[in-house]
């Protein structure tokens, strides 16, 4: 999958002769090394789940947030560099706010995943922008019911049912493939993603992880918020179990 | 003629530019107050705040719009009432509701409680007074929050302080003193609601700008605000 783009890949303004952009390429890389985000779209909710991997043993459990909320109704996980992500995550922050300052109603998700993706794209055309070094997921609940996007660093935007970035991707996909995302509630939606999450880290290459997810269901008031920590742990525990299970076998 | 030139630092300011620049910088800015409404009354009790003011908006002397609410609740620990200015107070509520949004958003468990809104408040409405464009507003503040009670008020020069009992308006010259004399610590909530509604009584007599529809709330000890609707015909 990794090929030199020798010459064609010294800036975002040009074109390899076979029609590709590398400099877009070698940012969803920088994705692509980060650990695993995970988002589904279940009956009445999105849940969004973070592998986040841990860099020092001195780092406090709580802090570094991958997940953010961007409006009361919905929630953006980051993978990828950390601070370009903050950067978009500040510039949603903004156009929800001016959108509602405007129309009065919360943007609807589609609206705001438009205007990230294009925001995301934005920096993809100028020879003094460089591209975002990171991919965001998006969940949302409006008038239409819950919704997920993904934006990727070239700046596409697609609508989901379940979504994956960073390592583990491939494997994530997998797993959401198995789940019966439209007969579960949030609440199950919560483990399932803990299990995926657990499932697809690598002990080998990355010691230690820390679970960050956050929901937007009916149960949380259509609400943008952290997972609550009762079902948090018990959605750590029945992964572990899984877990278990598995190299039991 | 000072007004005129303060907002227009850039310009040269002759003589015969002056009065047409002026009428422009003037337009930018609140000359007096259009629909208001009158008296808010606050007093702390046992278990938090109870807070009181009519549902009358003015249009100067005539009782244009008498479903106002002029107390609401401000995140999940505080209270404001407001009297003056009624679009100006709708624009507080804009910024409050903003203010309160990017708090939550931190999603850390923690959350503005009374004290930090009113504080906010009184720099909003001191710096828009230094600008000679005030927000025509007499605000009462109160909350509890970690057990702790407060109640402030602030109003559109700046003035700020708290008390265990506060009003705005004509509630300065009516209802607080029959307030020094009947309230004290460990009121419990009917006896905050008898003492308000006297107050607002003796406001309905005398002030004639109020209605006879009130609005009351209260706020608890860590529980979320509430509100109770009266509708109090005159005695």
């Amino acid at each position: 999958m990794s090929s030199i783009g020798t010459g064609y890949d010294l800036s975002v303004t040009t074109f390899s002769p076979d029609g590709r952009v590398f400099q877009i390429e070698y940012a969803a890389k920088a994705v692509d090394n980060s650990g695993t985000v995970v988002g589904i779209k279940c009956k009445d909710g999105i849940v969004l789940g973070v592998e986040k991997l841990i860099t020092s043993k001195m780092m406090l459990p709580g802090s570094n947030r991958r997940i953010h909320a961007v409006h009361r109704h919905s929630g953006m996980a980051v993978a990828g560099l950390a601070a370009d992500g903050r950067q978009i995550v500040a510039r949603a922050k903004s156009e929800a706010t001016n959108y509602e300052s405007v129309y009065g109603e919360p943007i609807p998700v589609k609206e705001l995943a438009e205007r990230v993706a294009s925001y995301v794209h934005l920096c993809t055309l100028y020879w003094w922008l460089r591209p975002f070094g990171s991919g965001v997921i998006l969940g949302g609940y409006d008038r239409d019911g819950p919704q997920l996007y993904m934006v990727e660093p070239s700046g596409v935007s697609y609508r989901y049912f379940g979504a994956a970035i960073g390592k583990g991707r491939q494997a994530a996909k997998t797993e959401i493939e198995k789940l019966k995302l439209s007969e579960m509630t949030c609440r199950q939606g919560v483990i399932e993603v803990a299990k995926i999450i657990y499932g697809v880290h690598d002990e080998a290459k990355d010691k230690a992880f820390e679970l960050e997810m956050s929901w937007v269901c009916d149960e949380s008031n259509r609400q943008h918020q952290k997972v609550p920590d009762d079902i948090l742990e018990e959605a750590k525990a029945a992964a572990k179990a899984a877990l278990e299970e598995m190299d039991a076998d | 003629m000072l007004l005129g030139i303060l907002g227009m630092n850039s310009l040269d300011c002759t003589p015969a530019t002056n009065s047409l620049i002026r009428s422009e910088a003037d337009s930018q800015r609140t000359l007096y107050p259009y629909v208001t409404g009158t008296s808010v009354v606050g007093i702390k009790y046992k278990d938090g705040i109870l807070l009181a003011a009519d549902m009358g908006g003015s249009y100067g002397s005539t009782l244009r719009y008498k479903s106002v609410e002029r107390l609401k609740p401000v995140g999940k620990h505080s209270l404001i009432g407001a009297s003056g200015e009624i679009s100006d107070f709708q624009e507080i509520m804009r910024y409050l509701d903003d203010l309160i949004l990017s708090d939550n958003m931190w999603d850390d468990g923690n959350s503005l409680g009374p004290k930090e809104v009113h504080n906010y408040l009184t720099r909003v409405m001191y710096n828009r007074r230094n600008k000679f464009n005030p927000l025509w507003n007499s605000l009462v503040l109160g909350g509890v929050k970690n057990g702790q009670k407060y109640l402030g008020t602030v109003n559109m020069i700046g003035v700020h302080y708290e008390d265990n009992h506060v009003a705005t308006g004509f509630g300065n010259h009516l209802a607080l003193p029959l307030l020094r004399d009947e309230w004290h610590e460990n009121l419990t909530f009917e006896e905050g609601v008898i003492l308000l509604e006297k107050c607002m009584r003796v406001l309905l007599y005398r002030d004639r700008s109020a209605v006879n529809k009130l609005q009351v709330l209260f706020s608890l000890c860590g529980i979320h605000t509430s509100r109770l609707l009266g509708n109090c015909c005159t005695v």
